[in-house]
């Protein structure tokens, strides 16, 4: 053992080892087999107190000096060290901060040097900092200039808060649908002028977009909307079965499938696997200024990215709504004829029967405009992406979120239109 | 005291310390490639402790590809990379981390964080890696921030809304927010006004003396590599051609090298240039 250790580290391993002291790593690959020894002394300021600051009166003077490390892994003990020294009445009108003693000191040290000789001169002592060798006072004169304006702070008026949060909701919503007009308006007139020049049209793009929102989509959309009508057949058949019903089951998967279910299924699909796409393509464009770049180039951003994507949704989403009808009646017809017992010429024959062109209508009407919501609500939600990533995740979120809540309310205006309509 | 520090010493040099050699960073032998395209070929570099190291090549050399081989954002097929004394592939995640914790990192682009404020942004490694009071964090942040020239009320904005310099000093200032042993800037001066660019030079020179911080600075700035840069390396071809101080440069007859740093563009070509042409004084 060495005479006058404060501190010693054994450690008994085969292993690597790594220790780190005093912000080096210090290491050796493989110890030898059995025990090996490390014993780290110190200097009693390392281990016992960290980096202190001794207060000592010299006549009219008192002297500050700062000894140790002053670095950012004593910062908790140097700031209450600084608070205790600064709160210590002392008579002593001159103060000076010996910095000689210091044997590392980083900005955060040096830092907190720099508060406590302000603090000292606030309260209207005299405070100098001495000692500074060459190599540390740039770094001490550069933080002197700093941190010179007072933090402000900046307090609400409370309780007045939830007032304006309500105004800026109210004001938010509005905004909102002013702009979905101005797109609708702007998409419109890109359109008129596709029809009027149609050399101005970018149809490979539009194929594209349909290709990725139509042709992609199918697969899943089948599958869905396949087991949506085989449930519903299933829960009819179930509960009509009490009251001998069951043919009627029939009447019911034939007009909800066709008049709303199958619409309202593609939709709810195509929001959120194509608007979401839609709003996040568009962001990542406005974040990288790549929509600015189209602009300086004289390129209208509507005509070149948005009127495809549009025109691309509202062909995809009635076709899928056909295919997604026709795979929803296949699974409730599965669902009477395996589980119900019904003979498929029997359903098909009280299919028939039961509904009419009218109610295959109804649905496949709807599907183009509500194609038309989903995509200028994406494009819309893309275009509003500021420069962060958080405001792309958020304003994605806000496109599927509008566009559903938006396809049902429009599907709600249909059913009071066609109800007054008698059909 | 004096026989307890012997003691230390004599202790850790028996546990078998590595004899601390001068490089800071050891890159040998390197070999780095994307597909087919080999940009880093057998590449090797050693930045010593202390130093500010210049690092100049072509657009599309492969600068930035060996800074972000060496801090391990980019794969390399063979070769060694060493630093501080540690072989960065044999490190356990302990020792990479305790190296991450003391290197900066200035990206091309600045790749601040997009949603968080420049505040947020430069307490963000001292959040993660220092325990200190909110209020030292807040003042260390707005301190580092004017270090690097920037006004207080920058603090608040969002990345999105800083202008190119803006954004370089910020990501500056995010670099240097842990003091850090080692600082990587990649063309740091570029897209700040040459009084900035002087301003930041000096900034870099200060650091170095007072922290002793080691620099491995990609840059195309002649001016800082004439006013900060103790030594310069070359990159061409996938390799290291030259490395030196600025007169070895000068005095190179490497055709890239004299087209470079004694072309129109560099002190020494205008120079020539103004003496060669008389009268354009008057
Ligand atoms: N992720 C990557 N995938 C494929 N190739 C890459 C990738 N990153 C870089 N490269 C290629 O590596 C080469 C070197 O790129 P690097 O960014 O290092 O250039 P540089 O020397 O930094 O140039 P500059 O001065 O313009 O910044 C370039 O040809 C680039 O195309
Ligand atoms: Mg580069």
């Amino acid at each position: 053992m060495v005479s006058g250790c404060d501190m010693a580290v054994e450690l008994s391993t085969d292993s690597e080892l790594m220790f780190k002291y005093d912000g080096t790593i210090w290491r050796r690959s493989r110890l030898p087999s059995g025990r090996a020894r490390i014993r780290i002394c110190t200097r009693g300021v390392f281990v016992s107190g960290g980096p202190e600051l001794k207060s000592a009166v010299d006549g009219e003077r008192l002297v500050l000096a700062a000894v140790g490390p002053w670095t950012a892994a004593h910062s908790d003990a140097l700031e209450r060290t600084i608070d205790e020294t600064v709160a210590t009445p002392a008579a002593a009108r001159k103060v000076e901060i010996d910095m000689s003693g210091i044997d590392r000191l980083d900005t955060f040290g040096a830092w907190l040097l720099e508060r406590l000789r302000r603090t000292l001169a606030s309260d209207g002592r005299e405070a100098v900092l001495v000692g500074v060798s060459d190599d540390r006072r740039g770094l001490i004169e550069d933080l002197q200039k700093v941190n010179l304006e007072p933090a402000e702070s900046n307090s609400h008026l409370l309780g007045l808060n939830w007032l304006a949060a309500i105004g800026a909701t109210m004001a938010e919503v509005t905004r909102s649908f002013l702009l979905l007009a101005q797109m609708l308006g702007e998409v419109s007139h890109a359109g008129v002028r596709a029809l009027i020049r149609p050399g101005s049209f970018r149809l490979t793009s539009t194929v594209h977009h349909l290709d990725r929102v139509g042709w992609r989509a199918v697969p899943i959309i089948l599958l869905i909307t396949f087991l949506i009508g085989a449930i519903i057949a299933q829960q009819g058949i179930f509960h009509f079965r009490r009251f001998g019903a069951e043919v009627y089951v029939v009447d019911m998967v034939g007009v909800l499938v066709l008049r709303e279910i199958g619409v309202l299924i593609v939709c709810i699909m195509v929001a959120g696997r194509s608007g979401s796409a839609y709003t996040a393509e568009l962001g990542a464009m406005k974040m990288r200024e790549e929509i600015d770049a189209l602009r300086t180039m004289g390129f209208d951003p509507v005509e070149v990215l948005i009127l495809p994507r549009i025109v691309a949704i509202v062909i995809a989403v009635p076709i899928l709504t056909f295919l997604g009808s026709m795979a929803a009646l296949y699974g409730g017809g599965l669902v009477c004829w395996l589980y119900g017992g019904m003979n498929p010429d029997i359903f098909l024959s009280r299919l028939k029967e039961s509904i009419s062109l009218n109610h295959f209508v109804v649905g496949m009407v709807k599907a183009p405009f509500m194609a038309m919501m989903i995509g200028i609500v994406a494009c819309v939600e893309g275009l509003q992406v500021k420069g962060s990533a958080d405001s792309l995740g958020s304003q994605t979120t806000a496109s599927v979120v509008k566009s559903i809540f938006l396809v049902i309310v429009l599907d709600g205006f249909f059913a009071i239109f066609f109800a007054s309509m008698g059909k | 005291m004096d026989t307890t520090m012997a003691a230390t010493e004599m202790n850790i040099a028996a546990a078998g310390r590595v004899p601390a050699p001068k490089a800071i960073i050891s890159v040998s032998d390197v070999v780095v490639g994307f597909g087919e395209r080999v940009i880093l070929d057998h590449l090797s570099l050693d930045v010593m402790r202390g130093e500010i190291l210049g690092f100049v090549g072509g657009s599309g050399a492969g600068k930035s590809v060996l800074m972000r081989t060496i801090v391990g954002l980019v794969p390399k097929r063979e070769g060694r990379i060493t630093v501080l004394d540690v072989d960065l592939d044999a490190a356990t995640d302990e020792e990479r981390r305790a190296i991450e914790r003391r290197w900066g990192v200035l990206f091309q682009h600045g790749a601040l964080f997009s949603s968080l404020t420049v505040l947020q942004n430069v307490q963000f490694p001292m959040r993660e890696y220092l325990d200190i009071s909110p209020r030292l964090r807040d003042e260390i942040a707005m301190a580092k921030l004017e270090m690097v020239g920037l006004k207080a009320d920058v603090g608040d904005k969002y990345p999105a809304e800083l202008s190119g310099g803006m954004t370089k000093r910020v990501a500056l200032a995010r670099a240097l927010a842990l003091d850090p042993d080692i600082l990587f800037l990649d063309e740091p001066t570029s897209g700040l006004d040459p009084i900035g660019a002087g301003d930041f030079d000096e900034l870099i020179a200060t650091l170095q003396r007072t922290l002793g911080l080691t620099v491995f600075m990609v840059t195309h700035d002649l001016d800082s590599l004439h006013t900060v840069c103790d030594r310069i390396a070359v990159l061409a071809d996938g390799k290291v051609i030259a490395a030196g101080p600025m007169s070895v440069m000068l005095a190179s007859e490497h055709p890239w090298l004299k087209a470079y740093f004694r072309g129109k563009r560099s002190r020494a070509g205008r120079a020539s240039q103004e003496t060669g042409r008389p009268g354009a004084a008057s």
